[in-house]
C-alpha cells in the first residue's frame, strides 16, 4: 500500500511512522483488553491463562518466524527448481557430487575450523598478555574496534589492502602489495590464488571476531579468584604453567562459548565472500551459494537444499552449546 | 477496573479511526474532468487524476532523474504520480514481492530470461490491447517478440544498447598510424602490429562486476558466435538445441581466447577478473591501451568516471576523445548486431497502469527520453537528431538498419547459466586459466534439464 518513492524521502517516512504509531497504540490497547478480560475470570483459569498470555506471543512468532519456514524449507529441498516436482534427494545427490559444490562444502569447512581456532587463540593470547598491564584498555579497544564494522564495511577495508594493480607503470593502491615491492618481492594477485585466497578472506573474519574473543576471555579471567592464582604462586607456578593448568581450566566454559559461537558465525558466512569476490576463484561457502542457487538461478530446490546442510552443521553446535550452559549453571 | 477499560475501549476506538483515515488516504478519489491547456497530447491517458502507479527497476539515480524528468509534463496533465523505485537488488527481490503478494505494478525487466521466470508464475499480465497495438505500430516485431512468452506479448521494450564495439582513441590511432580494421585477420594484424611496433598494450578488458563478475566474458562470446557461427547457429545455440560444447562454440570461444587470454595482447590474463568493467576501458581514454570492446553503455562511463569525451571517428585531434567502430566479423560485409534492452511488464491492470505503460511505447515519450541524454531505444519513431551522443546515434542507426540483430544471448538463457554458470566458468576461464573444454563443458552441465 505503502510505494517506496524515489522524490521525497520524507513521503515515504511519514506514512511509516504513522503506520508504527497506530501499530503500537494497537498493541498497548490489546494488551491492556487481554489484562483486563484475563483479571475478571476465576483464579484457575488465570493461572492457565497465565502461560498463555506470557507465552502465547512469542510461540506465535516462533513458529511464523522460524519453525513454518524451516519445516518449507526442508519441504522445498525435495523438490525441482521451481518448486513443482518432487525429486527425492535429487537435490542433496547434487550438492555432494557437484565438482564445484564440493568445493564450496571444503570451503565452509576450512572456515569452520580455521577462524575460530585463529580467532580464539589470538584472543586468548591477548587478553593474557593484558591482563595486569598498563593501558590494557586502550590496546583492548584498539583491539574490539573491528567488532563494531559491518561485515561489508571490511570487507571493502580489505578489499583494497589485496588490491592489485596489473600494470606495472601505474601506482599501486593495495598495502600488502605495496609492502611486498618494498621489499622486492612480486605480489601475487592475492585475491586469484587459490587456496590461499580463502585463508585471506579468513584473515578478514578472524581481524573482526578476535575482539569478541578476547572481551568475553578477559572477563573470565577477572572473575578467577585471586587466592588460587596466589596458592599456585605459592606452590612454585611459573608463567606458563599457571597459565595452562590455573587459568585455562578455570576459563574453559567461556572457552568452549567463544569457539562455538564464532563456529556458527563463520559457518553463516555470506557478506564478505560476497562483497569480495563474488564467490569466484574458488572462494565460495555453503550460503553464498545458497543465496546464488536460490535468487539468482530461481533453482529453489538446490538452494533450499543447501540451506537444509547449513542448517544441519549449525545443529550440532548450537545443541553442545546449550547442554554446556545447562552443566555451567548446575556446577554454580 | 471499569476506568481502565473504558479507557482501553477509547483506545482501540481512536487507533481504529486512525487506521481507517490511512485507508482512505491512500486512494483518493480520481478526478475526471477537461484536459489542462498544454496538455492536449495526453488526452488518451486522462481520467486517472490522482492515482499512483510504481515503476520498479534496476535503474537508480543519477540516471534515475533523468527517467522522472522525462515523465513530469505526463504527471502535470494526468495527475497519475509514476513513482520510480529503483533497487539494485531488483533481480532477487522481484521474485520475492510477486511470491509474497505486493508485486509491484510495472516492472522494468534487464533481462527477457527474469520475464520469463515471472510470465510462468501467472502474477505477470498479459499487456493490454493498446500497449500491443502501440508496440506493433512503433517497434520490429523482434522487439515485440523479446517481450513474448510462449505466444502471449507481456512487456513492451523500454531502453536498449548495442554491444558488438570495439572503443577506441581516434587521436591515439592517428597518431600511430593504425588503420580501422573492417575484419577478424585485420583485427588480429593490428593487434600484432600494436603489441609489437609500440608500447600500447593493444587491449583492454575488465569482468569484474560484484556478484554479476563475468558477464562481460558472455558478450565477448555471444559477438564471436554470431560473426563465425552465423545467426542460425546463434539461436540454436540459445534455446538450447544444440549443446553448449557444440563444435561451434569451441571454435568461438577459441577465437575469444586469441584476444583475451593472449598476454601479448591483455598484459595480465588472471587480472582481467578483477579489474571492474567500469575501469577496464580506463586504457583507451589514457592512451595506455588501444582497444576495448565494450557496449554502448559504457561511454557515459568512461566520460564520468575518466574525463573522456565521446567524438566521431574523425575527430583525431581531441585529447581523451573515444569513439567506437564494429567489432568485425570474417569478412567486411559481415554485420550482424548485437544488442540488448528492457522491457516493462505490468502485475496490475488498473486504468492508470495501462496508461503509463502505454505511453512508455510512444515516439512521444522515447524522444523525450533520448533528448535528456545518454540514453536510446529500438523505438522506430526515435528520431536520431534527438541522440546527442555520437556513439549512440551510430547504435539508433545500427538497431533501425541491421539485417541480423540478435538479442544478447545469456539474458535470453535460462537464470542458472544465463545469470549463473555461464558468468562463473567465463572468469574461471581467465582467471584460473579453465580450459576452453573445461569451461563449456560445465556449463553444458548446468543447464536445467
Amino acid at each position: 500500500m505503502w510505494i517506496v518513492t524515489a522524490r521525497s524521502p520524507f513521503a515515504t517516512v511519514l506514512p511509516n511512522i504513522v503506520l508504527l504509531l497506530v501499530g503500537l497504540v494497537v498493541f498497548v490497547a490489546i494488551i491492556v483488553l487481554i489484562f483486563v478480560l484475563s483479571e475478571r475470570t476465576k483464579e484457575k483459569t488465570q493461572n492457565r491463562l497465565k502461560y498463555f498470555v506470557f507465552l502465547g506471543p512469542a510461540l506465535l512468532l516462533l513458529i511464523i518466524g522460524l519453525i513454518y519456514p524451516a519445516i518449507r524449507t526442508l519441504y522445498l529441498s525435495f523438490f525441482d527448481a521451481r518448486s513443482e516436482n518432487f525429486i527425492g534427494l535429487q537435490n542433496y545427490i547434487w550438492a555432494f557430487t557437484q565438482p564445484e559444490i564440493l568445493i564450496v562444502l571444503r570451503n565452509t569447512l576450512i572456515w569452520t575450523i580455521v577462524v575460530p581456532i585463529a580467532s580464539t587463540t589470538i584472543g586468548l593470547a591477548i587478553a593474557y598478555l593484558t591482563d595486569r598491564m598498563k593501558y590494557a584498555g586502550l590496546v583492548k579497544s584498539l583491539i574490539f574496534m573491528p567488532m563494531a564494522i559491518s561485515f561489508v564495511g571490511a570487507s571493502i577495508i580489505w578489499k583494497f589492502v589485496y588490491a592489485y594493480q596489473p600494470d606495472p607503470n601505474k601506482e599501486d593502491i593495495g598495502l600488502l602489495s605495496a609492502i611486498f615491492k618494498a621489499i622486492g618481492l612480486t605480489p601475487p594477485n592475492w585475491l586469484l590464488e587459490a587456496p590461499l585466497n580463502t585463508f585471506l578472506l579468513i584473515a578478514v573474519m578472524v581481524w573482526i571476531q578476535t575482539g569478541f574473543a578476547m572481551v568475553v576471555l578477559s572477563a573470565a579471567m577477572k572473575a578467577v579468584p585471586d587466592d588460587i592464582i596466589e596458592a599456585s604462586m605459592l606452590d612454585g607456578a611459573k608463567g606458563w604453567a599457571r597459565f595452562t593448568r590455573i587459568t585455562i581450566p578455570m576459563i574453559w566454559g567461556s572457552v568452549i562459548v567463544v569457539l562455538t559461537t564464532i563456529t556458527v558465525t563463520s559457518l553463516k558466512v555470506f557478506d564478505i565472500i560476497r562483497t569480495m569476490t563474488g564467490g569466484n576463484f574458488q572462494t565460495s561457502v555453503i550460503a553464498n551459494e545458497m543465496y546464488q542457487q536460490s535468487f539468482r538461478a530461481l533453482n529453489y530446490g538446490t538452494g533450499s537444499a543447501l540451506a537444509m546442510i547449513l542448517f544441519l552443521g549449525v545443529l550440532p553446535l548450537i545443541i553442545f552449546n546449550v547442554r554446556q550452559v545447562r552443566k555451567e549453571r548446575e556446577v554454580h | 477496573m471499569r476506568a481502565i477499560k473504558r479507557r482501553s475501549i477509547v483506545l482501540a476506538t481512536t487507533s481504529a479511526t486512525a487506521f481507517a483515515l490511512i485507508l482512505t488516504g491512500c486512494s483518493a478519489p480520481s478526478g475526471s474532468g477537461d484536459i489542462p491547456a498544454g496538455c492536449e497530447a495526453y488526452a488518451d491517458y486522462q481520467g486517472n487524476s490522482g492515482t499512483e502507479v510504481e515503476i520498479y527497476t534496476t535503474v537508480v539515480s543519477p540516471e534515475a532523474e533523468l527517467f522522472q524528468e522525462s515523465f513530469t509534463e505526463f504527471e502535470d496533465c494526468t495527475g497519475i504520480t509514476i513513482n520510480w523505485n529503483g533497487s539494485k537488488e531488483f533481480e532477487a527481490q522481484l521474485p520475492v514481492r510477486v511470491e509474497g503478494g505486493t508485486a509491484p505494478d510495472l516492472a522494468v525487466f534487464p533481462q527477457p530470461g527474469l520475464l520469463a521466470a515471472m510470465a510462468a508464475t501467472g502474477k505477470l499480465l498479459p499487456a493490454s490491447d493498446a500497449v500491443a497495438a502501440s508496440v506493433e505500430a512503433n517497434y520490429s516485431p523482434d522487439w515485440k517478440n523479446y517481450g513474448t512468452v510462449d505466444g502471449t506479448f507481456y512487456a513492451s521494450p523500454l531502453g536498449a544498447n548495442v554491444k558488438s564495439f570495439v572503443w577506441y582513441s581516434p587521436k591515439t590511432f592517428k597518431d600511430n598510424g593504425w588503420d580501422i580494421p573492417t575484419t577478424w585477420d585485420e583485427l588480429l594484424a593490428l593487434s600484432d602490429k600494436i603489441a609489437t611496433t609500440s608500447d600500447v598494450q593493444p587491449w583492454c578488458a575488465g569482468f569484474e562486476s560484484g556478484d554479476a563478475t563475468g558477464w562481460v566474458g558472455t558478450d565477448w562470446m555471444e559477438d564471436i558466435v554470431l560473426r563465425f557461427g552465423g545467426a542460425e547457429v546463434y539461436d540454436k545455440w540459445v534455446s538450447h538445441e544444440i549443446p553448449f560444447n557444440d563444435p561451434a562454440i569451441v571454435e568461438a570461444i577459441g577465437k575469444a581466447g586469441q584476444i583475451l587470454k593472449n598476454p601479448e595482447y591483455v598484459g595480465d590474463v588472471p587480472s582481467i577478473a578483477t579489474t571492474s568493467f567500469q575501469t577496464g576501458g580506463a586504457g583507451i581514454v589514457d592512451g595506455s591501451c588501444a582497444m576495448h570492446r565494450q557496449a554502448s553503455f559504457i561511454g557515459g562511463i568512461l566520460v564520468a568516471d575518466q574525463g573522456a569525451t565521446i567524438v566521431t571517428p574523425d575527430d583525431t585531434t581531441t585529447e581523451g576523445g573515444i569513439t567506437t567502430f564494429y567489432f568485425p566479423g570474417a569478412t567486411a560485409d559481415d554485420k550482424p548486431a548485437l544488442g540488448g534492452g528492457e522491457f516493462i511488464g505490468a502485475f496490475a491492470d488498473r486504468p492508470e497502469v495501462q496508461a503509463v505503460q502505454l505511453y512508455l511505447t510512444t515516439p512521444e515519450w522515447n524522444n523525450k527520453k533520448a533528448a535528456l541524454g545518454g540514453w536510446f531505444s529500438a523505438n522506430l519513431g526515435l528520431d536520431t537528431a534527438n541522440v546527442a551522443d555520437p556513439v549512440n546515434a551510430n547504435a539508433v542507426e545500427i538497431l533501425k538498419n541491421a539485417t541480423t540483430f540478435r538479442f544478447d544471448g545469456s539474458d535470453l538463457m535460462p537464470a542458472a547459466v544465463g545469470a549463473g554458470s555461464f558468468w562463473k566458468e567465463m572468469t574461471a576461464w581467465v582467471a584460473e586459466d579453465k580450459s576452453d573444454k573445461a569451461v563449456l563443458d560445465a556449463i553444458e552441465a548446468s543447464w536445467p534439464k
